[in-house]
């Protein structure tokens, strides 16, 4: 559990997209309080750890910021591949 | 692309996966374990520490013997285990029950098992603060592993945050590698780990301070100290803030479960507080909604490794009996006593709550395998 940090002091909770803590909390005030709707217009989750860093601190944030439980805060659809792999060995496999 | 067919999938090759393993091949069921890294045995291998439990679990070794003990366990049925190291499964598609894997990044190929044991284990918890993102600023567990595992000391004086048995055990191996311990903070208002473990650190004169979190990182290129704070109850910030030195600033605030390929397999998931996350439902053979998975140790829901091993157990048993293999009537309701004896207390109380929300009696419509 952290202290709520002062002015300009940069959060980073997706450290793969490099979205601060800042540009969340403006966006939930927007009204993108999901965690599906916070990764398509910041890509936060989406980098290369996929989330593993920073969805559930997005989701506590959203829990927060909007007086639900975080047991009521959706988590994002998991898709294939967890994990990057690149494209080439993919184009490979499909040779076959 | 190349397919492989195992009976058995254990995905995960820690505690709670090579147990899975040895149980289904001591069924007589043929089992791949796929593992992401180089070695076997997961968090089990950097636990230099005597693990409590029960003599059924191996209290009192250390646990990177409970690791050789496994292996040498797997290694007794090598005919019927094979093993997949620095393996990842990378996804799961329902519409061909396929699983795709990649070993290192050089090789991909698909894997159609017919029934999965889901022991992924778990990722760290982290807070976000100023300078988080800062190198120095690390989670606890990956201090254990570079220290224990792979001999690397990764600063010289420490804050760690969380009093927890992961932020207490990290903190003493650091002190036995030379490691200054400046102090750890616990936002919570009481130690969340054994008392024995707390009593260690407290004689070697580290302080452990209750109702204190992080506030910032200090530092331009690397940490070099930390601004901490006292809390109240509803985790505000009260009274002055303290400066610690430090160039290393370890996270132990505790782990999440590793969830993906459930969800991804259509599991039937839910939120437990008292598991730390997202799990699958499950019944008391450890299967899930889906009935080709079975998941345990903390993939299941965050718990010790002595834990994990005997729901790996009761996955590894239950798999190959639904494949036919004959088992041994009752062991289910052993390893469930086993289960019932190591969540006594209360850590165990409140495990048996999370517990109680997510098993199933049965599962809708489904025939009696």
């Amino acid at each position: 559990m952290s202290v709520t940090p002062e002015n300009n002091e940069k959060v980073y909770v997706c450290r793969c997209e490099e979205v601060t803590l800042e540009e969340i909390d403006e966006w939930i005030d927007r009204g993108y309080d999901t965690v599906e709707e916070l990764k398509r217009v910041l890509r936060v989750g989406m980098g290369p750890c996929q989330g593993r860093g920073c969805q559930d601190i997005l989701m506590r944030e959203i829990a927060k910021k909007t007086g639900k439980p975080i047991s009521e805060v959706a988590p994002a659809t998991v898709r294939p591949p967890v994990k990057p792999i690149k494209i080439g060995l993919l184009a490979e496999g499909g040779e076959e | 692309m190349k397919k492989i067919a195992p009976e058995i999938l254990v995905i995960g090759g820690g505690a709670a996966g090579l147990s899975a393993a040895a149980e289904a091949a001591s069924a007589g069921a043929k089992v791949l374990v796929v593992e992401s890294d180089l070695r076997l045995g997961g968090q089990l291998i950097k636990q230099t520490h005597k693990f409590f439990g029960s003599k059924d679990e191996y209290a009192g070794t250390r646990g990177y013997k409970i690791a050789d003990i496994l292996l040498n366990e797997i290694d007794s049925f090598k005919d019927s285990v094979s093993i997949l190291q620095n393996t990842t499964v990378t996804g799961y598609y329902t519409e061909d029950d396929t699983f795709t894997a990649m070993r290192g990044e050089e090789e991909v190929f698909q894997i159609k098992p017919q029934k999965t044991i889901v022991a992924t284990g778990a990722q760290e918890r982290l807070i976000p603060f100023p300078n988080n993102d800062l190198p120095g600023v690390y989670g606890a567990g990956a201090v254990q592993t570079l220290m224990n595992v792979y001999g690397v000391l990764p600063g010289k004086r420490v804050l760690m945050v969380g009093a927890g048995n992961i932020g207490l055990i990290v903190s003493y191996q650091l002190m036995q590698a030379g490691v200054e311990v400046a102090a750890i903070v616990e936002a919570g208002p009481r130690i969340g780990g054994y008392w024995v473990h707390a009593a260690k650190i407290r004689r070697m004169g580290v302080p452990i301070l209750l109702r204190h979190s992080i506030k910032k990182a200090l530092g331009e290129d690397v940490i070099t100290g930390a601004v901490i704070t006292g809390l109240n109850e509803k985790f505000e910030q009260v009274g002055p803030e303290e400066e610690i030195e430090c160039d290393l600033i370890c996270i132990a605030v505790g782990l999440s479960p590793t969830t993906e390929l459930l969800s991804q397999a259509g599991c039937k998931m839910m939120y437990v507080p008292q598991l730390c996350g997202n799990v699958a439902q499950r019944d008391r053979t450890m299967r899930t909604s889906n009935p080709a998975f079975y998941t345990a140790g903390d993939a299941s829901g965050i718990e010790e490794a002595s834990a994990a091993m005997v729901e790996g157990r009761i996955a590894g048993l239950s798999a190959a009996a639904a494949l036919g293999y004959p088992t041994e009537h009752g062991k289910i309701d052993e390893y469930w006593s086993r289960l019932e004896s190591l969540r006594m207390g209360e850590a165990g109380a409140r495990i048996c709550q999370g517990i109680e929300c997510v098993l199933v009696k049965g599962w809708e419509g489904a025939s009696h395998e």
